[in-house]
Order: structure tokens, then C-alpha cells, then sequence
């Protein structure tokens, strides 16, 4: 596996079906009294975030806690940052104190790759969302949820139809599940008014649709994202009310998908815009299931990606002995 | 290793120390032994760690039912998230845990692994072990012990004692896993 999480397509088929089966063993420690794993022991994690964020700090920081990493929280306001620190001297600081992983969440596009490919620190980075770029463990974590509800015995999400419906143009949830669900075999629809697609977006490889009600009868599962509230005054659409109507899952709209069809959104929900309250608390809804199978997400990401050895990490082991199992010399 | 019949092995594989019969007859003796240190099977649970120590445990615990004739319960125990060598190499797919239904709180746990060699593993097992509850006793079950201890761990019930150079190998083939029953010692290999 890569080192750094940056995008989705960081991962090809079998290492994306690696952290889904790994991330469901490490879900089964959460039924436990003791929801705590020693894996990580010693291993500082590092949550940088430069821009809002509730759900994905936090499970970022409960994943990393219960495989007993130490967990630096560092956002932007009340640090140097406002006082003008840039993101490379920031980074140093960082390598400095010896994070073995930077979680990044950052306002402009391509601030990851930027942190993990400039040779500013040696550990992991992960990506938690840059700008309108990528989100990639917010889509590990929706593949989680499709493969638990609809997957066949493939281990992937072969020949599943999902629609991914809303503010394209600005979602780097949508591009890093566009990437992901097609890495896993599924087959994406783009559903939203053409003023939310961005250029060039019949090169992602996904149908597009302006029409929600003629898509719906024909998925699996519908992806609600949010209609980002600061973007209403651009003008992206004329109002509220009439995206809502024509874009919106309302109860009659939701009637229309096929019965084992289920309904995620990322959060956090705009309820009664692009996604009614009937339908968000419904049977079909999994909005409250994505958050717990995000924690075992991203604990599967942080073990590949700290759990092994590294690269220039710790001694270098003694090769492993020819016609030995999977568990090695040391038993 | 689906081709891998004892007896046919070929010398770039090992010489087979157990073959089928024996592989059968020791776990036969490790029921019997397990039995008579218990007085029975009452509160016994079998937990064999992954992945061919998982298939020697639920022959085990058949075994077991066999003698007593009572049912025992046997689960699985993954132990890689205890490891003390996790970072000396890439990170390693999981196995699952599975318990049996009455837990382990006061039974008396018969760990089985296939093979007991740096005893790194039991420790891992220990620790993965007392996170699920609080057995009254744990016994150590293996098919082979082939030595070089690096820790003060020992087995209670053993297959066969199999003396070994460290740079030797020592494989354990099952029916399930491998599609025969046999242990195999491989050359030394150069270190």
C-alpha cells in the first residue's frame, strides 16, 4: 500500500477491499467492554485541520485511540497559523515533534499532496478532505456501508448502481466516491443541475443526469450531498425552494427507489433541503450507521498505514524465512 | 499446497516428521490428556489461533466431544493486533475472532497453535486473551514444539517434541488448509 491516503485512487481493487475487510474485523472491537487495541502503542498521530470539522476530527481521533496511538489535535484557529505560519513551516514544526501521521484537513485543494509529497516530514499522510479536491476515508466509509447492505460475496460492489446526487462542482465527497465506487466495480450516476457539474466531468467515467426522478427507479443507493449553504448566494441555482423541489429527496421521491435500495449523506444534513426528515430517520436511511463504520474505517486505514513497517522505519527485520506462513519467524 | 501428499514432498519443501496417522493419533493423546488434567471437560473452551492452530482446535475440541461426549465449545483467537513485530513488516491482514457463545469468563482456555517456537505468539495471545474476559486457567496446546524458547513460555500438552536448528523451517499442514495432514522440517536456509 501507499504510504499516504491522498486520494481515493491512491488504492487499487485489492488494497481497497483490504481496508474494507479490515475495517470490518476492527468493527467487531467496538462490541467489546474493552474497545481498545495495542497496536499502535507509542505512534503519535497528528490531526491537523485548517477548516471546520465535527465528525471527521473526531472519528479521526476515536479511531486513532482505540489502537492506542497519541493523538495531538492541532486546528488552525488559536495557533501560529493565524498568525500567518505557512503550511510548510507548520509541517516542519510538526516533523519536529515526530508525528508518525498527519491527518489533513485543509481549505485548498491539493494541501495533502502538497504535505506528503514536498519531503517536509517522513510520516503518513491522510487526507481528511482538501478543498473541492478529495475526501477519500469519507468514501471508504460509504463503500463500507453500500458493500454491508448490498454487497454480494465478492468483497466489492461489482455491478452496484449508486447515484450521487447535489453539489458535484464542489464536492470532494463525490469525486473521491466516483474514483472509489468505480476502483470497486460499481456504476456511478451524477445527478444535479448543470450549473453544480463541474468542467470536464464527462471524463470521470460517470453518467450524468439532471433528472432525479427518471434515475431514481434504477439504483441500489442514492447519495445525498449537502447543499454547501455558502455557496447559495452565487447564484449556483435560482432558489432554495426550487432546487429542494426539483433535487431534494422528499418521501414521494424516495418511494420511487426499488425497495432494497438504501439512502446515505455524508453530513452534515441541510434536513428538509436536499434530504426531507421523513426519509433521513427512515428504515432506509444508513446517515447514523456511516458515522460508526467511519470510526472502523479509519482505524483500518491508520493500522496499514502505521501498523506495518515503513519506509527507513525501525530496524530493518530479518528476511523472512522461505516457506513460512503469513505469520513469520517470530512464533 | 493443495498437492502437498506426505510422503511425496518434494526435498525443497522438508522431510515429513508427522504424517496423517501421527498428526491424528497426537491430537487423539492431547484429548485424552486434556481430559484427565481437567478430570472431564467442564468449563473447558478450545481457542485456536489462525490459522492452522484454528483448525487444529476445532479438531481438538471434536476430539474432545468424542471421549467426554459432551459438546465443547471452540473459537477462534486473532492475535496479529498483539504482535510485538507488527513493525518489522508490512502490515498483515486480519483473521476473526470468534468466541464461543458462553464467553471465557471462568473457563478454563486450552489455547492450540500449530507450532511452538520463540513463544512470541502465546504472549501475543495472552494479552488478545485478556481483553475478552478472564478465564479461570489457560493451557497451551501445540502439534510441535521445536524449541529456542525467547520467552518463559511452555506448553501443557504436545504433539511431538521436534528438535530444530533455528535457520530450519517447520511446517504444519492440515486437511482443511492444505488439503493433507502432515508436518514437514525444511532445510536450513542460509542466513
Amino acid at each position: 500500500m501507499n504510504r499516504h491516503l491522498v486520494s481515493a485512487a491512491d488504492l487499487d481493487h485489492d488494497e481497497a477491499v483490504a481496508v474494507l475487510d479490515t475495517a470490518a474485523e476492527l468493527a467487531r472491537v467496538a462490541d467489546r467492554p474493552v474497545k481498545k487495541l495495542p497496536t499502535l502503542r507509542g505512534r503519535t498521530v497528528v490531526n491537523l485541520f485548517f477548516e471546520d470539522s465535527t465528525r471527521t476530527r473526531i472519528s479521526f481521533e476515536a479511531a486513532a485511540k482505540r489502537l492506542s496511538a497519541d493523538v495531538i489535535t492541532f486546528s488552525a484557529k488559536g495557533s501560529s497559523v493565524s498568525k500567518g505560519e505557512s503550511l510548510k513551516d507548520t509541517a516542519l514544526t510538526l516533523e519536529a515533534m515526530g508525528a508518525d501521521a498527519v491527518v489533513v484537513r485543509h481549505w485548498a485543494s491539493g494541501a495533502a499532496h502538497r504535505l506528503a509529497y514536498s519531503g517536509w516530514i517522513r510520516g503518513s499522510v491522510l487526507n481528511a478532505g482538501d478543498g473541492t479536491h478529495e475526501h477519500p476515508t469519507q468514501a471508504l466509509l460509504d463503500a463500507y456501508t453500500l458493500r454491508a447492505h448490498l454487497g454480494g460475496g465478492s468483497g466489492d460492489l461489482a455491478g452496484l448502481r449508486v447515484g450521487i446526487v447535489g453539489d458535484i462542482l464542489h464536492s470532494r465527497v463525490a469525486r473521491s466516491n466516483v474514483i472509489l465506487l468505480a476502483t470497486l466495480g460499481a456504476h456511478v450516476t451524477l445527478v444535479a443541475p448543470p450549473t453544480l457539474l463541474p468542467v470536464g466531468v464527462d471524463t470521470w467515467g460517470a453518467a450524468v443526469s439532471y433528472d432525479l426522478d427518471e434515475v431514481l427507479p434504477a439504483l441500489d443507493a442514492v447519495m445525498m450531498l449537502r447543499v454547501q449553504q455558502e455557496r447559495m448566494a452565487a447564484a449556483y441555482f435560482p432558489s432554495a425552494q426550487e432546487y429542494s423541489r426539483r433535487y431534494g429527496l422528499d418521501a414521494a421521491r424516495a418511494a420511487r427507489l426499488p425497495a432494497h435500495a438504501r439512502v446515505l449523506h455524508p453530513g452534515p444534513m441541510n434536513r428538509g433541503m436536499e434530504i426531507a426528515a421523513q426519509v433521513a430517520d427512515g428504515p432506509r436511511s444508513t446517515v447514523v450507521e456511516q458515522v460508526t463504520n467511519g470510526v472502523s474505517v479509519r482505524m483500518a486505514v491508520l493500522y496499514l498505514l502505521l501498523g506495518g513497517a515503513g519506509d527507513g522505519d525501525g530496524p530493518s527485520g530479518p528476511a523472512a524465512a522461505p516457506g513460512q506462513d503469513s505469520r513469520g519467524v517470530g512464533r | 499446497m493443495a498437492d502437498g501428499v506426505p510422503g511425496e514432498a518434494p526435498v525443497d519443501r522438508g522431510r515429513v516428521v508427522l504424517d496423517a496417522a501421527d498428526v491424528s493419533r497426537a491430537l487423539t493423546r492431547i484429548a485424552h490428556e486434556v481430559v484427565e488434567r481437567n478430570r472431564g471437560v467442564h468449563d473447558v473452551v478450545v481457542l485456536g489461533i489462525p490459522t492452522r492452530g484454528a483448525t487444529l482446535g476445532r479438531r481438538l475440541a471434536a476430539r474432545l466431544a468424542e471421549v467426554e461426549g459432551v459438546e465443547v465449545p471452540a473459537g477462534v483467537l486473532d492475535i496479529t493486533l498483539y504482535r510485538d513485530d507488527l513493525r518489522l513488516r508490512p502490515a498483515r491482514p486480519l483473521a476473526r475472532t470468534e468466541l464461543p457463545a458462553r464467553g471465557v469468563d471462568d473457563a478454563v482456555v486450552v489455547l492450540v497453535d500449530d507450532v511452538l517456537f520463540s513463544g512470541r505468539t502465546v504472549r501475543a495471545a495472552l494479552d488478545a486473551l485478556g481483553e475478552l474476559g478472564r478465564p479461570r486457567s489457560v493451557q497451551l496446546a501445540v502439534l510441535v514444539d521445536r524449541g529456542h524458547r525467547e520467552l518463559p513460555i511452555r506448553a501443557d500438552y504436545v504433539g511431538k517434541n521436534l528438535p530444530t536448528s533455528t535457520r530450519e523451517t517447520v511446517r504444519v499442514l492440515t486437511q482443511a488448509d492444505d488439503g493433507a495432514d502432515a508436518v514437514l522440517l525444511g532445510p536450513a536456509v542460509a542466513s
